[in-house]
């Protein structure tokens, strides 16, 4: 008997017990092994994400900025110090991107998604997707997250969600302002061209703005520049 | 509309029957002197530490929203209460309150202007708050930062929306008293009951209540513990339950102070989960370590209950298949081995035990099947900042499964407990998370 837990202790855990890994293992029950995503696209991938992107959603959650009962009461009574430990851990696992997703909408759909992110529409004072989230959309460090390797669903829904209030970034919200301009049919093209982007094997974001987004946003510390 | 009378009458007819049987008798009323206790000489922070024990924060502030500031929603089966605003704002606060008015309201149960108070606010236990403690904890709510933030109406079912009602739910439940010694007892003990019974109202969650909502009589003996916000609070003089009649009062003030105990020769593991891990996280873990202590020492005073004959016949009803049981040992060794350990000894400190485990073996069985629905971490706390958790398995198993792992768990390796049932799991997925 003795021998069977020796081995079985042996072969399981691959990391100390008493460690972050461990610690972390109930986010992965939604969020996938070492925060990868699960194959339904509902819960998203936070592997990679900048870390100070993921302790404002951890905050958040706590804060009511966002809403979603599972998170809040997971994160309600714990202390930001261990909340940035388990955003950090996040943030440096690097695990492979899924494959992109097939599209579901029209070429000329697949157009306009292209035409929002790469460029905007100056006509709707709609800043183009890559000019805050990154050259690669894989997000700016330390609080921008990456727009690709989620899914379409995860987009559409968190962009209504802003739409509806029930998700905020830290005061001023500059992407609050940006969903109001965007209408919906907008919001589902600009996901669906995202969620078909394939996801290069060195995937990172960027470490700073290439230029400081014109748009003031709280959590983008120091306006985005160089401190 | 017909629904609603029958209602009305229905519950009309349940306060008749229940005066006849529960008029209290033994009740003190009157105001008596505090028990011995130093703490601050200064008001203000005598009252910062009364209201800490008293926990006033945690239900008077919503999520996201200002400290004591109001607004969180607290769903009964009465209806949805919203907890108003104790900032000392003029027009949506207590600023214009004055000490007699607080005093009215902790110790009589009626607001400043002279309207019944829902005993969702725990005034059957702050009742016995003394005077000094009260404008204490007053004099501490006044230096808070005012905050304009309008009350929210109750969304309460009829009948209990009107509060006319409580007229005859006072004159059936409540017997306004400040806690009076007990001279037998120590000094130290005394100060234990009156934090525990009066000022950090435990019995609010912890003892059982009638279908008023209202504490039943101790004297019943049948024990049992009270429903909070979808969890079982377990009965504080139930041995099977959260007896602590053999801990050491060490031990108890650990619990206390972490919400987490490991296992040793006296103690069960234990750890708080849910409603009592707020607890433990906005108030307990703040407190002083000798008001812990002492009322470490009440509670383990606490006379337990006998086993109850009547939940044995229950059990027998319950007793679970060998299918059940085989499916759950196939899935306990799937999801639950790797950390709780082949025969549910627990790998210290990432999980604990299962075996002897009472938050496991409970009755009724809704604090296992949320912790297995919903998973979740102990609270954070200046002794253990980073505590581990348990995944959500609502996401990967389903009700039934859920229900057969929990079945096995709760009759295996000397645990005897009733088998779980789907439905139980099932109607659990509905209750409020946060």
């Amino acid at each position: 008997m003795l021998a069977i837990a020796a081995a079985r202790a042996a072969d399981s855990p691959q990391y100390p017990l008493d460690s972050i890994d461990q610690r972390a293992q109930p986010c992965m029950a939604c969020h996938g092994k070492q925060g990868q995503a699960r194959r339904d696209g509902y819960y998203p991938r936070i592997a990679g994400k900048p870390a100070g992107y993921l302790l404002n959603q951890l905050r958040g959650f706590r804060q009511g900025r966002r809403y979603f009962p599972m998170m809040s009461y997971l994160v309600q009574l714990q202390r930001d110090d261990y909340l940035r430990e388990l955003a950090t851990y996040f943030a440096d696992q690097e695990v492979p991107y899924p494959p992109p997703e097939t599209p579901r909408v029209s070429a000329a759909t697949l157009d306009r998604g292209r035409t929002l992110v790469m460029q905007g529409d100056a006509a709707l004072h709609l800043p183009a997707c890559r000019s805050c989230h990154g050259s690669r959309l894989l997000g700016v460090e330390p609080a921008v997250p990456g727009l690709v390797g989620v899914s379409q669903d995860y987009l559409i829904a968190q962009l209504s969600n802003w739409r509806n209030g029930r998700r905020a970034a830290l005061a001023p919200d500059c992407m609050a302002q940006i969903v109001r301009r965007l209408s919906k049919s907008d919001a589902s093209a600009a996901a669906a061209f995202l969620a078909m982007q394939a996801v290069p094997a060195d995937a990172r974001a960027d470490a700073s703005f290439e230029r400081p987004p014109q748009m003031k946003c709280g959590s983008i510390p120091n306006g985005g520049r160089a401190p | 509309m017909k629904r609603r009378v029958l209602a009305g009458a229905i519950t009309l007819a349940v306060i008749a029957v229940v005066a006849i049987w529960l008029v209290p008798t033994d009740r003190q009323s009157g105001e008596a002197p505090p028990p011995a206790y130093t703490l601050s000489a200064d008001p203000v922070e005598r009252g910062r530490q009364l209201v800490t024990l008293a926990d006033c924060r945690s239900c008077h502030t919503a999520i996201g929203g200002k400290p004591f500031a109001g607004g969180r929603a607290i769903p009964t089966s009465f209806g949805t209460f919203f907890s108003p605003n104790i900032t000392p704002d003029a027009a949506t606060g207590i600023g214009r309150w004055t000490a007699d008015d607080f005093w009215r309201a902790l110790h009589d149960g009626y607001s400043r202007d002279g309207k019944r108070l829902y005993p969702v606010f725990p005034y059957p236990s702050y009742t016995g708050i003394s005077r000094r403690d009260a404008d204490a904890m007053f004099a501490y709510l006044k230096t808070l930062p005012p905050v304009a933030e309008p009350n929210r109406p109750h969304e309460l079912a009829f009948p209990y929306n009107h509060r006319v009602l409580l007229a005859v739910w006072r004159l059936l439940f409540f017997r306004p008293g400040v806690y009076r010694s007990d001279p037998a007892r120590g000094a130290e003990w005394n100060r234990g009951a009156y934090l525990v019974q009066a000022v950090a109202h435990c019995g609010t969650c912890h003892e059982a209540r009638n279908a008023l909502g209202a504490a039943r009589s101790p004297r019943d003996g049948r024990g049992g513990g009270g429903q909070v916000l979808g969890w079982y609070a377990p009965s504080l003089t139930d041995p099977r339950e959260a007896g602590l009649r053999s801990w050491s009062v060490a031990d108890i003030v650990t619990l206390l102070q972490t919400g987490q105990i490991g296992s040793s020769a006296a103690t069960p593991h234990a750890s708080a989960m849910g409603p009592m891990a707020e607890v433990v996280y906005g108030s307990l873990q703040h407190a002083r370590s000798e008001d812990l202590r002492a009322m470490a020492v009440y509670l383990q005073s606490l006379p337990q209950i006998a086993p109850h004959p009547a939940s044995r016949f229950f059990a027998m009803q319950y007793t679970a298949t060998t299918d059940t049981l085989a499916e759950g040992r196939a899935l306990y060794a799937r999801h639950c081995a790797r950390c709780h350990g082949d025969n549910g000894e627990g790998r210290p400190p990432a999980a604990p035990p299962l075996a002897g485990n009472r938050e496991v073996t409970m009755s009724p069985d809704l604090d296992p099947i949320r912790i297995v629905l919903f998973g979740g971490y102990p609270p954070g706390t200046a002794r253990d900042p980073r505590p581990f958790g348990m995944p959500p398995y609502y996401p990967s198993l389903s009700a039934d499964q859920i229900a057969a792992v929990l079945t096995y768990v709760r009759a295996s390796w000397g645990n005897s407990a009733p088998a779980v049932l789907e439905d139980h799991v099932e109607a659990d997925r509905g209750n409020p998370l946060w």
